[in-house]
């Protein structure tokens, strides 16, 4: 994150991550995830991820409730569906300002303190969110079933009443399903892509990195870090909750186990695997998450048997049992080995890899005689 | 690297025609509507495949581990492999056991975690990369509902899994989706009479109710029941999901005045509150010069283990057990535990049910098309499942059949022996009108998707 | 009153679970630096240690008999156990007390697990960021409860107590209540003393011997440690150890009141981490302290009195009041200046 950075550098690195996000329907075919639900969820997590990381990365405070912004999103993205009509855009909008209105009031509380204090504050209210939407709440949020458009809703600005077509968002027309909604989604993260872009590089970017460096020293020189780190908290409540509502969007369902401290948990986990502070980095970790629950959930015995059919009857049986451990109902522990393989040997996510992969690149073809790769150092 | 060349090396093998041709090989809604003939997901090569969406992790995971078994069975028994199962005792004879309309059976999983968003992404992929023409499974009335909408809105038919609440068939019905399992109404309406005959009429109940919409579906059916055959309710407490210790909800009933204490919990909760009541000597005590009694109005055999010895002489009901004599119980046992070794679980057994009814409807239809479909599913009359003569009612796709009432036994024979029958509730006692108040939903019209 | 009264036991009781978990993780966190999302596994494998042991003793001779037969057509197995065959009466005793005896199975296993875990993969991350020890023992746990969950199942394995303390006390006739108003079960009155013990063993080991207090002193200063030339290292190996066996002997105890299954660490992960910081990081004692009162309140707030004025309440009352105490003791109850503040 501090190689050398200038605006042409920077609006090449957007292209050409904008033209990777865009033919992604393309270039994921071959690995089974160039399905439209998985895409688009590809594209809402990623958005998920870097507006957390535009916390968590540029100021070092580690939140543990952010799943209370994507729930709030989601729940006021299906009341706008519900009231207002199926337009995304109000949705969206709307969305992104409950969830700051939100988050601003969280973060001004949880922010008066530092460290693991604020972990757990901000873990406290995510839970409170959950519970009560699960239980108390569920005049507001359909509790376990989950908030969903039903046909006798207002619906104000779509005329109300009875549709003929099943309740799907839809942008002018447009439904934001499959495909369509994945350009949707999309865009979107590019657009959050880019506004994050340009708080790294701002000002008030490298304010938020004085925040991680020393809070001490920022406050000896007369700042107030406060307004700062609070202009973050609720910039990446925002981007929550815009996620929320594209999930929304994309499937006009909010269900209330998206507060739980497990989809906190999973985008800290997102942002670091990839790599905090990065701009890539969390983009990278979500699409990594979110491959492995819907691709290797998937496979069961069968599949199994497929792909190692060539091997011989005695060698496929225990290949088969072994790598069905992995897969199907044992995917979580996948999950888990690469959590733990990652974060020992790339010490900074995904990005660190590919930066080290990125330098014996160079090295190699500098020095086009020398032999044998650089191996990992273990820690 | 290997973990990385699994799925290069599955869609290789999905394309090299295991799935049936070029066609299917981008069966998406988006390219089903470009054509805009037929409907979504129409097999087009010598394969049909089925989407079995079901807990394979989270609290729920052995119960799904098991109704991927029966659904594994089921294809099977369609595909003309096996012994047949309840093929050879169902009184539709239209499988004959070479596929369906033609078509060899094939199948898809998927992880729904017990998470309505998670069950959706999975059903999603099944619709959308996999070209599943129908989804079926889940463990939970949150998740059957979720994925229940998200079939009626993509076009294809649910077939669910084991769902207990009223409102998949009832408020939340819809005209794809299709519930063989009973419900709390049911439970409700088989329950108080067996319970005004075992514990008399002047009793005085106290409910611990699991705090989400089942729990509040039983407490209302089972207050409404035994209510009418004069029991009064002292208190309906609600407990947090997953609370794990229940003791300070348990404590109260001790000076509450009640003699009857009903747990509207089901899975891990239902675990360890009656392992926890039980513990607190509740059954032990004498209330109102009566024996204090606990009710666990849905029974689980696979969950009734986690509570060991604490279940002994408990009533409650369920969708079926292993144990009926019935021919088609007895041939499904036989098939399910020659091929596995163990007895299945009622969750294996609504599952395997469904998929072969559904087999069914498409056969007699003619076609996989779910509006065609679903109008072979309504009002189909049928037996030899193992509940005895069964009616999928059309007004709210709700299988009407005789009700299990169980007791946790006294002196099991095997570690699977935990529930005996008291009574079977005869179809007549337990139907409802599809427009009862607490149950008016509107089906919609189906869709075909396309 | 005697509603109070039982509500209180109830607190004592949870309390007591709340604070052993919290002990352990306090002591890895003051010591070490360490934030342990593998202490929530470290528990569960406790409660595994008593499941297998009892396996163990449970496993059985398999005898078959043809003449009978299964539902399913296969000749019907008898079982026996072992331990009645070869021991009679003595195996019969050693099955019963399976819960406490199985202690003595898990602290070598937790020290062991403890031990490997430490050498193997924390010390390796005493200098990374927080974030990195969050990821790396979260997959750990994860990786954990896979292995059980495909050794075990997904479902809870139920362990009874021993009979002598299966039903409930009459606590309330001891001072003078009508019989059967406070009872309360013997197995939760024993788990209470067990916790009680366990507490007070830690602290006076921290407290009266010469290990002891150079940890303390870690705690308070490492880096002043260091250079006193204290080989700080190998006591960390050895804290962390006892932390494990701490947290899995609470486990094992634990299992009669809660059938075990491979997913309890996780439930219980997030309410000690909520306890530890709301006892103040690096404090033993405020570990222990809001152990016993988010207990306590909790089980208040439960009451149905309580919840028909506060609907919910008793679905947060944890993190409420951790709110409300962050937010009054900066620091929690009793946590220092400076430990895990950045």
């Amino acid at each position: 994150m501090f190689t050398k950075t200038s605006p042409a550098l920077d609006l090449v690195y957007f292209l050409v991550f904008a033209a990777a996000v865009l033919t992604m329907p393309i270039w994921l075919a071959p690995i089974g995830a160039g399905y439209p639900d998985l895409l688009q969820k590809f594209a809402i997590f990623g958005l998920f991820a870097t507006g957390f990381n535009i916390l968590f990365g540029l100021t070092g405070y580690l939140s543990f409730g952010h799943a209370a912004f994507l729930g709030v999103g989601s729940y006021t993205a299906v009341w706008s569906f519900k009231l207002l009509g199926m337009n995304p855009i109000p949705a969206a909008v709307l969305a992104v300002v409950a969830s700051g209105v939100f988050a601003l009031a969280i973060g001004y509380v949880s922010l008066r303190r530092s460290g693991i204090y604020f972990s757990i504050l901000t873990l406290a209210f995510a839970q409170m969110s959950y519970n009560l939407a699960y239980s108390v709440l569920t005049p507001i949020t359909n509790g376990e079933t989950g908030l969903r458009v039903l046909e006798s809703d207002p619906r104000i600005l779509d005329g109300g009443g009875a549709t003929d077509g099943p309740l799907i968002s839809n942008l002018f027309g447009i439904e934001m399903t499959g495909y369509a909604g994945f350009y949707f989604c999309a865009v979107v993260l590019l657009i959050g892509f880019f506004i994050a872009q340009r708080i790294f590089r701002s000002p008030f970017g490298i304010m938020l990195r004085a925040v991680k460096t020393n809070q001490n020293r920022m406050t000896y020189t007369g700042l107030n870090p406060r307004p700062y780190t609070l202009a973050a908290f609720v910039i990446s409540g925002m981007y929550a909750g815009l996620a929320g509502a594209l999930m929304c969007i994309t499937d006009p369902l909010a269900g209330a186990e998206r507060m739980q401290w497990t989809a906190s948990g999973e985008v800290v986990l997102m942002t670091i695997l990839g790599g905090a502070g990065t701009l890539l980095g969390p983009i990278f970790g979500a699409a990594l998450i979110k491959y492995f629950e819907n691709i290797f959930s998937a496979f069961n015995e069968q599949t199994l048997h497929e792909i190692f059919g060539f091997l011989p009857d005695f060698l496929e049986a225990p290949v088969v049992a072994v790598s069905g451990l992995f897969v199907g109902e044992g995917w979580h522990l996948t999950l888990g080995v690469l959590f733990m393989l990652i974060v020992i040997f790339l010490p900074g996510g995904l990005m660190e890899g590919f930066a080290r992969i990125g330098r014996v690149l160079k090295r190699s073809s500098n020095k086009s005689e020398k032999s044998g790769s650089a191996t990992a150092p273990a820690e | 690297m290997s973990l990385i060349r699994k799925p290069l090396n599955r869609r290789s093998i999905l394309r090299a025609g295991a799935m049936g041709g070029a066609a299917l090989a981008t069966p998406t809604i988006f390219t089903s509507r470009a054509w805009s003939a037929g409907y979504l997901n129409e097999p087009t090569g010598s394969e049909v495949v089925f989407g079995f969406n079901v807990p394979q992790t989270g609290a729920y995971a052995d119960e799904g581990a098991d109704e991927l078994r029966a659904y594994q069975l089921a294809v099977k028994h369609i595909n003309g492999e096996g012994d047949g199962g309840m093929l050879n005792t169902f009184t539709s004879k239209a499988l004959g056991g070479n596929g369906i309309n033609g078509k060899k059976v094939a199948y898809v999983t998927g992880d729904t975690q017990t998470k309505s968003d998670a069950a959706r992404a999975s059903a999603k992929r099944m619709i959308e990369k996999d070209g599943a023409i129908m989804i079926t499974g889940g463990s939970s009335s949150g998740v059957a509902i979720a994925v229940q909408s998200l079939c009626q809105e993509a076009g294809v038919i649910f077939m669910a899994g084991l769902t207990h609440s009223n409102d998949t068939t009832g408020k939340d019905r819809r005209a794809n989706g299709f519930r063989h399992f009973f419900n709390t109404e049911m439970t409700g309406a088989a329950l108080a009479p067996v319970l005004k005959n075992a514990f008399g009429t002047a009793r005085r109940a106290y409910h611990l109710t699991a705090d989400y919409t089942w729990g509040w579906s039983q407490e209302g059916s089972i207050k409404k029941y035994t209510e009418d055959i004069g029991w009064d309710t002292v208190a309906a407490v609600r407990t947090p999901l997953g609370a794990g210790d229940f003791s300070q909800y348990i404590t109260p009933v001790l000076n509450s005045g009640a003699d009857v204490l009903v747990l509207n919990h089901y899975g891990k909760d239902m675990v360890n509150s009656l392992t926890q009541a039980v513990q607190f000597g509740l059954r032990d005590k004498t209330v109102n010069g009566k024996q204090f009694e606990i009710v666990v109005p849905l029974f689980s055999r696979l969950m009734a283990q986690g509570a060991g010895e604490n279940i002994k002489g408990i009533f409650g009901s369920t969708n079926w057990n292993w144990s009926l004599q019935d021919e088609g119980s007895k041939a499904f046992v036989k098939s399910f535990g020659q091929e596995y070794g163990f007895p299945p679980s009622q969750a294996a057994h609504t599952t395997y049910c469904q998929a072969l009814l559904y087999a069914d409807a498409c056969q007699r239809a003619g076609t996989f098309q779910p509006c065609a479909v679903k109008d072979a599913l309504e009002d189909f009359d049928f037996d030899g499942l193992g509940n005895g003569p069964t009616l999928y009612r059309g007004a709210d796709h709700q299988c009407f059949k005789d009700v299990l009432v169980v007791k946790g036994k006294e002196a099991p024979q095997s570690q699977f022996d935990l529930l005996e029958v008291v009574e079977v509730t005869p179809r007549s006692q337990v139907e409802y009108k599809p427009d009862m108040a607490d149950v008016q939903g509107d089906l919609g019209t189906c869709n075909n998707g396309a | 009153m005697d509603v109070i009264l039982l509500q209180l036991l109830n607190g004592l009781d949870k309390g007591g679970a709340y604070a052993l978990i919290a002990l352990g993780l306090t002591l890895i966190f003051g010591t070490l630096g360490v934030v342990n999302f593998a202490h929530g596994a470290l528990f569960m494998l406790g409660a595994f240690c008593a499941v297998t042991f009892n396996k163990f003793l449970s496993l059985e001779i398999v005898t078959t008999d043809p003449t009978k037969t299964t539902a399913w057509g296969s000749p019907l197995e008898i079982r026996t156990p072992y331990i009645e065959v070869y021991f009679g009466d003595f195996g019969a005793w050693v099955l019963n007390y399976s819960v406490p005896v199985s202690i003595l199975f898990a602290i070598p296993v937790m020290l062991l697990v403890g031990f490997i875990m430490e050498r193997g993969l924390i010390k390796h991350f005493y200098n990374r960021a927080h974030a990195d020890q969050i990821l790396v023992t979260f997959g750990l746990a994860i990786v954990i409860q896979e292995v059980i969950k495909s050794m075990f199942g997904a479902n809870p394995i139920p362990q009874s107590a021993p009979e002598l303390v299966r039903g409930a006390a009459d606590v309330g006739a001891v001072f003078g209540y009508d019989p059967g108003i406070i009872v309360y079960p013997y197995w939760r009155m024993v788990y209470l003393g067990f916790a009680a013990a366990v507490i007070g063993a830690v602290f006076a080991f921290l407290q009266f011997t010469t290990f002891g207090m150079v940890v303390r002193a870690g705690m308070a200063d490492r880096d002043t440690v260091g250079l006193l030339g204290i080989n700080i290292q190998r006591r960390f190996t050895v804290v962390f150890a006892i932390a494990a066996v701490v947290a899995g002997v609470a486990g094992v105890m634990y299992t009669p009141i809660l059938p075990p299954d491979y997913h309890m660490g996780m439930d219980f992960l997030v309410l000690s981490f909520v306890v530890v910081v709301v006892g103040g990081m690096g404090s033993l004692p405020g570990a222990v302290a809001a152990g016993f009162l988010l207990g306590i309140l909790q089980s208040f707030a439960s009451m149905n009195e309580v919840k028909a004025v506060l609907p919910g309440i008793d679905q947060i009352i944890i993190y409420l009041v951790a709110v409300v105490i962050l937010l009054v003791r900066p620091r929690g109850l009793m946590g220092r200046k400076g430990v895990m503040e950045n």
